[in-house]
């Protein structure tokens, strides 16, 4: 008896060929309306980088990037519970926002030129300006990076900092080889044990591992080098023009929030202010919100969320939280750093 | 019967055709939502410079060369470290499993517990442990310990001289102040994941060598010390060549095992093909090509280890027939 066998058989492959049919144009559609179909918000974020995001014991998520995935939430759904948070490696994370199983992806990634042009997406604007740095134990007498001749130097693939690392010792005319680990916790183990004489990655991390990871704080040192431009901010899906100009302004209206000194607490008073900007930003005069497709409170809600940018800063990776980080390059434009957000107009 | 044949024969061809069909549907369509999604496909970034050092390699490779020769290079990594572990542990394993089959009871419950307890905690678990066993032990570069004249042990792996490049004379190793330089290495990343894998399939050869003897009826040694062989002999002669037409396809299957293991080895840091092609997956952003090359080497890999074993076992078949 083949032929029932056979039959079956065809049906089966019929059956698979057709269920794989509709992925096809699976995620086509505007995706402003499907996060409002679906009332949720889904950020693409890292495993754990505290600071940026990370959850605490309770599994509940915080950090800049989450911040700035609160704002965008509250901004399009008026509701920042709604928020479903995708972990992602720096292997998937491209992957997954190409297709479509989250609407933006905050992960710490550099915009660059291959990913901006080449992957199916689009970085939208910078929330933090990062650069690569390293970690030297202080037995080794080094002060600068040009003195890693023939040094290991250990350090977490998936990331540009291999790239960076090649050209910059490169450029120097020094050989250094570099211990590439999978994961952050065997590269800190391996660097702490002692298995390379550096340890390299943005220089926002290192502080941070240096004072929460280090076995002695006190026994290393970050070399004063940044040896790349990291600059880092949200990245969304090619072919969706309304959806990247909304994720870009709710940073802008943060960052512009923080310029004209509006923060989460004096929200309500700076609704009866006299200044036009303001007055804009916050829908108390003109409607902004109606080019991007949202209605006139969508920065208001935004900055009554999470802050404007200054407040998140702090908060998250600045004083207020264990990293300490200085704002550096990521204060104000007119405080002498490179946030400088488009008029919103 | 001829037209059930010819059923049959029918029946396979549209099944052929159906999967070929389904594989056509499935690159088809990857490559239309690609395309439609503004992603750039296709295998040229191969031939890019690649941009990224690799720690440590047998080949020459300069950041220059190409993402194709960076992959090369991580594949003979990836071998570099399955081949001999493929022979220590086939080694180790035979000893372990006729020592578990040995009438002294001491060394026969040590190779049982070597057995168990080297096959029931993961790998990846034994790896990150040899690992920082190693690293955590050892004196930094700085403080090497001197084995031998100019064989160096430390964190940075173990130095030996070399023949130099001008072929002539030895390259010795020399203590610098950050680490060792010249010479020949080998990182304690590779001696960690040579370790590791060995130890671990070992045990599992060790249960194939012992099956294999296991499956061969007590009647052929006890016809074979009838017949006035020495113990030796009998195993050597009769025993072993029967054993081995059982042992040969499960051990294949460990080898097979150990090869693609060795790809655990991004996890302590060996620059083996998965480590490369990670990274060249995120400096390009071409996953579903990376992926893809993965697979189709180990594929490949796979298949001439089976075709290997094939040939081993057509060869041990005429062996046994002929003794």
């Amino acid at each position: 008896m083949r032929l029932p066998t056979f039959a079956h058989r065809l049906r089966a492959t019929i059956a698979l060929a057709a269920l794989l049919l509709p992925f096809a144009d699976a995620h086509a559609g505007k995706t402003l309306e499907q996060i409002r179909q679906r009332a949720q918000l889904v950020c693409g974020v890292s495993t754990g980088v505290i600071g940026f995001s990370s959850t605490d014991s309770q599994g509940n998520w915080s950090g800049l990037d989450v911040d700035v995935c609160r704002a965008i939430a509250a901004a399009v759904l008026g509701n920042a519970g709604k928020i479903k948070y995708v972990p992602l490696t720096s292997q998937q994370r491209f992957t997954a926002l190409q297709s479509g199983d989250v609407d933006v992806l905050l992960n710490n990634a550099t915009w660059t030129l291959t990913r901006d042009a080449s992957l199916g997406l689009h970085f939208t604007t910078v929330t933090y300006y990062d650069g690569q740095g390293f970690l030297v134990p202080k037995r080794l007498k080094i002060s600068s990076a040009r003195q890693l001749k023939n040094a290991e130097i250990c350090v977490q693939s998936g990331t540009t900092t291999e790239k960076n690392l090649n050209d910059y010792f490169r450029m120097q005319g020094i050989k250094i080889k570099p211990v590439v680990f999978e994961k952050l916790e065997t590269a800190l183990k391996a660097f702490f044990s002692g298995r390379c004489q550096a340890y390299t990655t943005d220089a926002s991390a290192l502080a941070f591992i240096r004072s929460k990871e280090a076995p002695k704080p006190d026994d290393y040192a970050v070399l004063p080098e940044l040896i790349s431009k990291e600059p880092l901010g949200p990245v969304v899906r090619r072919g969706d023009d309304e959806w990247f100009a909304i994720v870009k302004w709710v940073v802008f209206a943060l960052i512009e929030a923080e310029e004209y000194g509006i923060t989460q607490a004096n929200l309500e008073q700076m609704k009866a202010s006299t200044d036009p900007v303001v007055q804009r930003l916050l829908g108390s005069a003109e409607d902004s919100g109606k080019p991007l497709g949202l209605d006139r409170e969508w920065a208001a809600r935004a900055l009554k969320t999470a802050g404007n940018y200054g407040e998140i800063f702090e908060r998250n990776v600045g004083d207020g939280s264990p990293r300490k980080l200085p704002r550096g390059l990521n204060a104000q434009w007119n405080k002498g750093g490179l946030m400088y957000a488009p008029p919103i107009r | 019967m001829n037209s059930r044949r010819w059923q049959g024969f029918a029946a396979q061809a549209v099944l052929a055709a159906g999967l070929l069909l389904l594989l056509w549907l499935l690159l088809d369509t990857t490559a239309a939502n690609l395309h439609e999604r503004g992603i750039r496909s296709g295998f040229g970034f191969l031939r890019e410079p690649a941009g990224f050092a690799i720690g440590e390699s047998l080949l020459p490779f300069d950041s220059a060369d190409s993402v194709l020769w960076a992959l090369v290079v991580g594949l003979i990594n990836t071998l570099r470290v399955a081949l001999p572990a493929v022979v220590v542990s086939t080694l180790l394993g035979t000893f372990i499993g006729l020592g578990r089959l040995s009438p002294n009871l001491l060394l026969r419950g040590l190779c049982k517990a070597y057995v168990e307890a080297l096959r029931n905690v993961p790998l990846l678990l034994q790896l990150l442990a040899w690992y920082f066993v190693v690293t955590d032990l050892l004196p930094a570069a700085s403080a090497a310990l001197e084995i031998m004249p100019h064989v160096f042990l430390s964190k940075s792996g173990l130095f030996m001289p070399w023949f130099g490049g001008g072929g002539a004379c030895l390259d010795l190793p020399v203590r610098g102040e950050m680490t060792i330089s010249g010479g020949a290495s080998l990182t304690p990343e590779f001696l960690a994941l040579l370790l590791g894998l060995s130890l671990y399939t070992a045990a599992y050869v060790a249960e194939t060598v012992r099956a294999g003897i296991l499956a061969v009826p007590r009647g052929q040694s006890e016809a074979a010390l009838a017949l006035g062989l020495s113990r030796v002999q009998s195993f050597r002669l009769v025993l072993l060549p029967q054993a081995l037409r059982s042992i040969i396809p499960p051990l294949t299957n460990q080898h097979l095992s150990l090869a693609k293991n060795a790809s655990l080895a991004v996890a302590i840091g060996y620059p083996d093909l998965v480590s490369v092609a990670n990274t060249t997956l995120n400096q390009t952003g071409r996953a579903a090509e990376c992926i893809a090359l993965i697979m189709v080497v180990y594929l490949v890999l796979s298949l001439l280890t089976a075709w290997f074993s094939v040939w081993l076992e057509r060869r041990t078949g005429h062996w046994a027939e002929r003794s």
